[in-house]
């Protein structure tokens, strides 16, 4: 028996319950089975729970040795000035690290902090030179002069061969890379890509080690701005050749020329990077060591961290941005470039084929109230056009220069409207619209929203349709939906990456859109050199859209976000590597 | 003496071993049991009132639609205040435009902000003084005073236009206290370590025409500028997107008790006869089927609930519900089988069936009269606690963006909904998170009845 | 008991490939494919990544060859992740989950032992109603506002005493791994809690440990011999779809903890439609739980001698 001081059986009873820290009065109750009394009960629970404990710290013990084999190395505080070391969480592990094969931003993200091409970004959004030291852009080719200086992380130069043997590997349609059409303004990049011509009628040639020539397929206005994107970095052939296939798979499978490379690279849950002290630029660079400790796509986590000291940024929501005012942070704002819309099916089996009837839906649409009442979330802006306002025109601002179209709710002009697309369509009253729409909150909240404004306001029925990505996207390019809660990101930072998305061949189309003044205006675009006829071009392309109700705006998605203070220089943008820390620097605080 | 029997024929007394109260059938008895059981039988009234709760409830006067949206009391708690006055309609403000006055050197603060106009819910514009020599202002808002810490809070807006000094803020007003700084920015759009505050305090309004449609009163012409309404009460509060808490329980409450009573209940009966047909008839025929049981729970859940959604051709507008429960029941069955053959194999044993098989009891007999009441307890613990399970695999799918389609509610929803809220409005997630715990302790303290009723050898300790 | 043993065995890979099968089937009837993007890829383009993945073989030639290659245990290379073998994610992220799962799962078991024989002893007394409250509070609330609320309380407690007590996520090392496995287990150690107590209070009014206790049997050697293994079978029956349980119920820990598990990239693998990582993870998981399966029904066999195992 344990119960050293127990004078009865009935006390050591008291013991154990009192051990629960529960009231030891407890005697036993009225109706319960006295019958079956337990003898010396206490001592048995009190075996089984020293067993059971004993076998759990053993367990503990084991298996915190078996997770040293596969663990992580320990992280750091968010911000650490002594080792230069910063701290951050990713939302997802990056998919593709071969930059011919990377679509997405994550690896467009880490691509950009190990990598570097021709030409680069600046903290000023401004293109300047990466390992193109000076270039000469003409109406058939272009032609980039490489520095001598800029080394692979093995120490040999990158040499012109290196952006040849990338492009090509890019367009060979063995690579099968999603983003080989952005190398189709290169002579024969399409034909090749497609299997029509050999990989030799490419037409980027290495002149010598340090020139590079560029044959064009037509004049192109933003080439320099082109080359920024990732497909463009170079790779080195050898080293590619000698990772039998897995190139970009692991640390190890990488050669970088870019500020940092990457040390250590623990699938989903680790990737770390160091300073590249073989980078040509290396004075640019401040911090010795980027540690992503953490890969969660949610908010509350990160924020958490953040809070606990253990990343240096965290992104916030609308939910989370009362607690982060409450904390006294000073919070900032980002606008990512993109614009999210609702696209129409155009297809002319459907209801929304009707201009009465679209036209009817856009008067009683408002953006503004979407973004300020239920979105919430400042560095939202309401959408007015397809071109967000951060585009450039001729000399300014694209949309300062040539200002969207107003709009404004008109709940007279929606219905008037309304009866028009009815006589048209010859039905009374209308069937449900299928509205189409993704499976995460933002989507939900916002289709749930518009179900109601449809209804209360034009009394139109919507039914939304809730669909997984792929099966979303499926949809979609059947054209099994009315309408579609969409968006759309800039590639590069011209105007056309977002004028020739409704063009009729355009394969994003995916309202099956059709217009043939609207394919002029791209054409134009397309193949004008003269800035203010491409602008003018672009502003006839955002009237057309709304004059046809083509898609409706519904906003330029913003974030916001809390930087630790002791780190500074962290550049955010709209095209290119976001966010940046190749300049950021850690203040002492 | 004449010798007379005093014997008589014994006269078989067939009445000596007649019960003399009546028999009670086993559930009878059960009944009676249950009835005694206070807990339980307050348990039972609960659910009965959940069920008035879903059905009639939103019949109720003071109840409005769950789907109509109040966009001026998004996310207010219970008992927030409600009055608002009449402004006129929005009309776009065309701002502040000055000269702008050269300058070099170092930025300095704007000289003062000001209102313009009254602060409102429906908008904030203020303006401040030009400050020589800057390219833009940055706007930022705050709940507390930006001094001493220079919390400045959230950035609003860069007006990248220096000739402009104003600002109009539109963004989730709500009828309190804000303070407005604005920070000079250099050529390259970068902030000067200065800022000026002005405090402002919004009111609640409501034009008069959304006044008129939300059924504040009866027509326009009865409301002037100025005047004060009450706008429309909501017991529970609002959710995101300013419905009505308490109508959104209710008609979420037949998706979450449909789905948590419904599915436990079809998928155990299920188990039961599976399981039970397996571990009586054993052998071969048990082996196959519990084979087949491996195989299914081993099926992906997710993937089986995605390809059920689409064979039953959910198209936009269907709730979803009925593929869902299909999937549930389909993929869930297994583990009540193996829990119901796992007694059975071990009933199957005892002293009292292999009596009752020497007797000649057929084995239907069997079945129902041991196998099954012997099992029971162990049954129905498990249909408690399926309840829950069920209402929550709904919240995860709902989690994962692939439950009820919206705008049906439902309590998993609401809660998954409520929790990236709970720091600032936690009447969301507090109200279904309370709602799903009564439903759970009711069902799981009826539960604790019926195994108590319902056990044989209980019976026989009274 | 080697011949049972192989036999189930057996049965267990023909389970293991009708999975494969059905999930296959499954899988591709689906509308939409793992190649399609945001961005919208021209035909070309697409039939060279067709050609890539095989997809452009008829559907029976393409299940020929996955199910020869899962034979040889290549489960190929992963659409999402262009560069990795679903082989190595399986191998790299399983244990992970596997440690998870097994201390949730130990957590569960022995809290759920231990409870329930508590609350069986104690029954309608105050250990009993407090545990019952708490199992109750367990089994209500869904395992996502459990995680999201046990973290918040990390950062309070490590803010509180102004050092890391704890780790707000991450994985590595043991400290890491508390929190989240308590969060997982909870759930399942409330079931197991009621599901002993229910099957404890039975065995205690049986006629072998009426027996056991009038011949005088010593009172540790009842309880552990005759109630605590007999109550315990139902638990064992239940640990196996347990794990299933636990393992699906991880993708939440894992997001919420940022902890690099297998059940992420289930679930991700699902909404992308990653053919490739969800037949490998379906078949793997499959083969894993049918392997469990037979494991508690030997154990079944080893601590209850009365059922047969033949």
């Amino acid at each position: 028996m344990i119960f050293i001081n127990s004078g009865s059986r009935r006390f050591g009873k008291r013991f154990v319950s009192g051990a629960l820290g529960t009231a030891g009065a407890a005697s036993e109750a009225p109706g319960s089975r006295k019958g079956i009394a337990w003898l010396g009960e206490g001592s048995q629970l009190f075996i089984l729970s020293v067993l059971g404990i004993g076998a759990f710290v053993l367990l503990m013990a084991l298996l915190s040795w078996a997770s040293e084999l596969s663990g992580v190395g320990g992280a750091g505080e968010a911000v650490d000035p002594t080792t230069g070391t910063i701290t951050l969480a990713l939302t997802t592990e990056p998919p593709q690290l071969d930059s011919t094969r990377a679509t997405d931003m994550v690896s467009g993200q880490i691509l950009g902090h190990v990598m570097e091409g021709l030409v680069r970004y600046d903290e000023f959004n401004r293109i300047v030179p990466g390992v193109a030291e000076r270039w000469e852009i003409g109406e058939s080719q272009a032609i980039f002069h490489l520095r001598e200086d800029s080394r692979w992380s093995d120490g040999s130069p990158v040499t012109a061969h290196d952006f040849v043997f990338a492009w090509r590997t890019a367009v060979a349609p063995a690579t099968a890379s999603e983003y080989a059409f952005i190398l189709y303004p290169i002579k024969n990049a399409r034909a090749v890509n497609e299997g029509e011509l050999p990989v030799t009628a490419f037409g980027a040639k290495a002149v010598d080690d340090h020139t590079l020539a560029v044959e064009l397929e037509r004049p192109i206005g933003y080439f320099d701005k082109l080359v920024a994107f990732p497909t463009y970095y170079p790779i080195k052939q050898d080293f590619y050749e000698g990772r039998d296939g897995r190139y970009g798979a692991d640390a190890i499978d990488l050669l970088y020329n870019g500020p940092f490379i990457i040390e250590r690279w623990v699938h989903g849950a680790q990737l770390r990077m160091l300073r590249n002290d073989a980078y040509w630029d290396r004075d640019r660079i401040h911090l010795n060591a980027i540690d992503y400790a953490y890969i969660t796509s949610d908010v509350n986590a990160t924020l958490n961290l953040y809070k606990d000291g253990k990343v240096a940024i965290a992104g916030l929501d609308a939910e989370t941005l009362h607690d982060a005012l409450e904390q006294r942070w000073k919070l900032e704002r980002f606008n990512d470039g993109s614009v999210f819309f609702i696209e129409f099916n155009h297809r002319p089996s459907r209801l929304t084929h009707n201009r009465n009837l679209r036209k009817a839906i856009q008067f009683v649409v408002d953006p503004a109230e979407l973004v300020y009442k239920v979105i919430k979330l400042p560095g939202n802006t309401p959408g007015e056009s397809l071109f967000p306002v951060w585009l450039k025109g001729v000399n300014g601002y694209f949309r300062q220069e040539y200002p969207a179209p107003e709009h404004r709710v008109d709940l007279a002009r929606a219905h008037d409207y309304l009866e028009r697309a009815k006589q048209e369509l010859g039905i009374d009253p209308l069937p449900p619209l299928i509205f189409l729409s993704g499976d995460n909150p933002a989507a939900n909240k916002q289709s749930e929203y518009f179900q109601e404004v449809f209804a209360s306001r034009l009394g139109i029925e919507v039914k939304i349709d809730r669909q997984i990505f792929k099966q979303r996207l499926a949809k979609m390019t059947a054209g099994e939906f009315d309408m579609v809660l969409a968006g759309w990101g800039p590639d590069y930072a011209d105007p056309l990456t977002f004028g020739d998305l409704f063009a009729s061949w355009n394969k994003n189309n995916r309202g099956a859109y059709v217009s043939a003044e609207l394919d002029a205006w791209v054409a134009v675009a397309q193949s004008s050199l003269v800035p203010e006829e491409r602008m003018q071009a672009f502003d006839e392309i955002q009237k057309i859209i709304y004059d046809d109700a083509v898609i409706l705006p519904n906003y330029e998605r913003g974030s916001v976000f809390v930087r630790n203070p002791q780190l500074k220089g962290v550049v955010r943008r709209a095209v290119g590597t976001d966010p940046d820390y190749t300049g950021a620097y850690i203040v002492d605080g | 003496m004449n010798a007379t029997l005093s014997f008589a024929p014994v006269v078989a007394e067939r009445d000596v071993e007649v019960i003399s109260r009546p028999s009670l059938s086993y559930w009878k008895d059960a009944w009676i049991r249950l009835k005694a059981n206070r807990r339980a039988l307050t348990s039972l009234y609960i659910i009965i009132a959940l069920g008035l709760f879903t059905v009639v409830g939103p019949l109720l006067p003071f109840v409005p639609s769950s789907s109509t949206q109040d966009l001026d009391q998004i996310s207010s708690p219970p008992g927030a205040d409600r009055t608002a006055t009449i402004v006129a309609p929005y009309a776009p403000w065309s701002g502040v435009t000055v000269n702008v006055p050269a300058g070099d050197g170092p930025l300095e603060a704007p000289a003062s902000v000001s209102l313009a106009g009254e602060a409102t819910t429906q908008a904030v514009r203020i303006f401040w003084d030009p400050v020589p020599g800057a390219h833009g202002y940055r706007v930022y808002r705050n709940i507390a005073h930006p001094a001493p810490d220079d919390a400045l809070g959230m950035p609003l807006a860069d007006v990248l236009v220096a000739s402009r000094v104003s600002f109009e803020d539109r963004l989730d007003i709500k009828p309190q206290d804000y303070f407005y700084s604005v920070v000079p920015l250099d050529r390259n759009g970068r902030e000067a370590p200065v800022y000026a505050t002005v405090d402002v305090s919004a009111v609640r309004v409501v034009t008069a025409e959304e006044a008129v449609r939300r059924g504040l009163a009866d027509s326009a012409a009865d409301l002037a500028i100025g005047d004060e309404v009450r706008l429309a009460l909501h017991l529970l509060g609002t959710d995101y997107l300013g419905r009505d808490m308490l109508s959104r329980l209710m008609h979420g409450a037949r998706v979450s008790l449909f789905i948590g009573i419904v599915a436990p209940f079809l998928f155990i009966l299920v188990g039961i006869l599976y399981g039970s047909a397996a571990g009586f008839v054993g052998g071969r025929v048990d082996q196959v089927l519990m084979r087949f049981a491996d195989f299914v729970v081993a099926l992906p859940f997710l993937l089986f609930m995605i390809l059920f959604r689409i064979l039953f051709k959910i198209e936009g507008g269907d709730s979803g519900i009925a593929p869902m429960l299909i999937a549930m029941v389909i993929l869930s069955w297994p583990a009540a089988a193996r829990l119901v053959r796992g007694q059975i194999l071990q009933i199957r044993e005892e002293g009292y069936v292999s009596a009752s098989r020497l007797l000649g009891a057929k084995t239907p007999y069997l079945v129902l009269r041991h196998m099954i009441p012997n099992t029971m307890g162990v049954i129905l613990v498990t249909i408690t606690f399926a309840v829950p399970s069920a209402i929550f695999t709904e919240a995860f799918l709902s989690f994962i963006g692939m439950g009820v389609a919206p705008p049906t509610p439902s309590w998993g929803s609401m809660c998954n909904e409520g929790l990236k809220t709970m720091l600032t409005h936690p009447h969301e997630l507090i109200f279904p998170a309370l709602f799903i715990s009564i439903t759970v302790l009711a069902f799981n303290l009826l539960g604790d009845g019926l195994r108590d009723a319902l056990d044989a050898r209980m019976r026989s300790q009274e | 008991m080697i011949r049972y043993t192989i036999k189930r065995l057996i049965q267990g890979v023909i389970t293991v490939w009708f999975i494969a099968t059905a999930t296959f089937m499954a899988m591709h009837s689906v509308p939409g494919d793992p190649l399609m993007n945001d961005k919208a890829i021209s035909e070309e383009i697409r039939k060279n990544l067709e050609a890539q993945y095989g997809l452009d073989k008829p559907i029976i030639e393409q299940y020929g060859i996955y199910l020869w290659n899962m034979v040889r245990g290549d489960f190929g290379i992963s659409f999402a992740q262009e560069n990795r073998r679903v082989n190595d994610i399986i191998r790299e992220h399983f244990p992970i989950s596997a440690i998870l799962g097994i201390l949730a799962i130990a957590f569960a078991g022995l809290g759920g032992i231990l409870f329930g024989a508590l609350t069986a002893r104690y029954r309608n007394q105050m250990p009993d109603i407090v545990i019952m409250f708490l199992v109750i509070l367990g089994i209500s609330v869904p395992s996502f506002v459990f995680a999201a609320l046990g973290q918040l309380a990390l950062v309070k407690l490590n803010a509180f005493f102004g050092i890391s007590i704890l780790p707000v996520a991450g994985w590595g090392t043991l400290s890491h791994m508390i929190a989240p496995s308590l969060v997982l287990g909870l759930g399942t150690m409330a079931f197991l809690t009621r599901l002993m107590r229910s099957s404890m209070l039975e065995i205690v009014s049986s006629d072998y440990v009426r027996t056991a206790r009038s011949k005088g049997l010593p009172p540790t050697r009842i309880f552990l011999r005759h109630e605590l293994r007999n109550a315990i079978l139902p638990v064992v029956t239940v640990l196996g779809p347990s794990i299933a349980a636990i393992t699906t119920g991880g993708f939440v820990v894992e997001l919420v903890f940022a902890i690099p598990g297998l059940g992420r990239y289930f679930v991700q693998a699902v909404q992308q439609l990653d053919y490739t990582v969800i037949m490998g993870t379906t078949v793997f998981y499959g083969a894993f739980l049918v392997f469990m399966v037979i494991v508690v029904d030997l154990l079944y066999g080893l601590i209850d001698p009365r059922v047969r195992l033949e």
